[in-house]
């Protein structure tokens, strides 16, 4: 049995934890916290009492025991690190996974802060204490990119990685060329449905995009790069009329992050793309085309976030570790 | 441009050689037996690229073979981009900012499309540049972009080149 402190009880992690539930998958929860309760209970915590905790609106656990103490006090062998993403600081996530590794812990998160400030640092972290640091979730949810980059496309150069990256700029920008709604229109549509936040900046900016590119040339490409290096430019400025003019020559417009790490080019900004590109994809799907030299051009297409998605690559990441590290020990 | 030369083995090499002795890079050859050719002769046509000014040159050389130069069709602007701008492009005037890429005298707007759905707000417009290489086309689009961030106005790029 794979012993885990599941830090964060959002939307990824009650995806974590149903799944566990409904699978088993030979993982007991030791340690669990939101953001302002704890509970650390070694024989295995009751995940269907804390759903419906949160289920209530009430806190996941015990008030006075906090997501340190769990990094520091629970009983596990893998921390799970799915709280949100600030993308200045890091924090809390950056001192919740500093702290695992230091007592030897194996570390999988779904927040794209840590690895995309400090990648690494955490890595040699991680090297020194002996553990494994994995991050598949944090880039394009459920498609397993980063696994196939850095194993199954072992041994290839990879000279150029573009794709759609937002789910939510991808949703808008399929509107508005299908609809010939303004940008304002379709924000709000995609509000509606949850696709977009109260403040949307993070996603329609381009930041979002320019952190993922910046884990993929940092942590695949062996680039150092920060989110400052990332040339951007978001959607917002776009209209429905430059839409159709894409339009009018079988063409659409898609937000695009690229990277060509032989050309220096490190950019997320609205390109025009030939409707029949693989890239195209509908609705909130993430898309990304790898070019590499010995197995020529792939393109892997899938859902980008939602709750039950993003646990599949932590649970893909869970599993990686207990199959080559957890059992043996 | 398409050539008469004589069916004899090492012909076409022959023909061949002069285009990379000016610095020409060939695109295609088209090499077919045609009712009207005579018996002993054979019509090849080349598309090829040449550096500006080495045309008369070539035609010397290929001369000295015993080659006959046929035709010549000349396409100075052989890439194509396009591209699309939003912004306010009338009031950042339009014609300084096509002018900006023209003048270069080896790239030149040869498309535009606009639209401009109300006063006051930004109009959108689709913009097909065409060049002498690729290295020109390249350059068009480094001006544009200066041009575009003074002006304030956005520039969606195509993913793929032309």
């Amino acid at each position: 049995m794979t012993r885990i402190a599941l830090l964060g009880f959002g939307s990824v992690g009650q995806g974590i934890a149903r799944a566990i539930l409904e699978k088993g998958l030979g993982i007991t929860v030791t340690g669990l916290a939101d953001s302002r309760s704890g509970v650390i209970d070694a024989s295995g915590i009751d995940l269907s009492a804390a759903l419906d905790r949160k289920e209530r609106g009430e806190p996941c656990g015990n008030l006075d025991i906090s997501s340190m103490d769990v990094v520091e006090e629970a009983e596990y062998d893998i921390l799970v690190e799915v709280t949100p993403t600030d993308v200045e600081t890091a924090e809390p996530a950056l001192g919740h996974i500093r702290g695992a590794l230091q007592r030897g812990r194996h570390v999988v998160t779904s927040n794209k802060g840590p690895i995309a400030l400090d990648y690494p640092g955490l890595q040699a972290l991680a090297e020194e204490c002996g553990v494994f640091l994995r991050y598949e979730a944090t880039v394009c949810g459920a498609i397993p990119l980063i696994r196939a980059m850095q194993e199954g496309l072992a041994g290839n150069t990879i000279t150029r990685i573009c794709g759609v990256f937002n789910g939510t700029c991808n949703y808008i920008l399929t509107r508005m060329a299908a609809e010939g709604l303004t940008y304002e229109q379709a924000l709000a549509e995609a509000r509606d449905l949850g696709y977009a936040e109260a403040d949307p900046t993070y996603d329609v900016e381009g930041i979002d995009a320019a952190i993922k590119l910046v884990i993929l040339a940092d942590t695949v490409l062996g680039m150092r790069v920060t989110l400052d290096d990332v040339e951007r430019t978001g959607i917002t400025l776009l209209s429905p009329e430059a839409l159709q003019l894409a339009e009018d020559q079988d063409c659409t417009i898609r937000l695009i992050g690229e990277i060509v790490p032989g050309a220096g080019v490190l950019q997320v900004s609205p390109r025009i793309v030939a409707k029949t590109h693989p890239l195209v994809v509908e609705g909130t799907l993430n898309a990304v085309t790898v070019e590499t030299d010995l197995a020529g051009d792939l393109t892997f297409i899938g859902k980008g976030a939602g709750s039950t998605e993003t646990a599949s690559a932590v649970i893909g990441d869970i599993l990686y570790i207990q199959s080559r590290h957890v059992q043996s020990s | 441009m398409k050539l008469e030369m004589k069916d004899q083995p090492g012909q076409l090499v022959a023909a061949l050689k002069p285009i990379s002795a000016v610095g020409g890079n060939i695109i295609a050859v088209i090499h077919q037996r045609e009712a009207t050719t005579p018996a002993e002769a054979l019509d090849v046509q080349i598309v090829l690229e040449l550096p500006e000014g080495r045309l008369e040159r070539l035609l010397e050389l290929l001369r000295d073979q015993g080659i006959d130069v046929v035709r010549i069709g000349e396409e100075r602007l052989l890439y194509e981009c396009t591209l699309i701008v939003i912004g306010h492009l009338m009031h950042t005037d339009l014609s300084d900012t096509v002018n900006q890429i023209d003048k270069t005298g080896s790239a030149e707007v040869t498309e535009l499309s606009m639209v401009m759905p109300a006063i006051d707000s930004p109009s959108s417009a689709r913009i097909t540049i065409r060049s002498t290489t690729r290295t020109e086309m390249k350059r068009a689009i480094r001006i544009l972009r200066a041009v575009a961030k003074q002006k304030e106005l956005l520039i969606i790029e195509p993913l793929e080149d032309a």
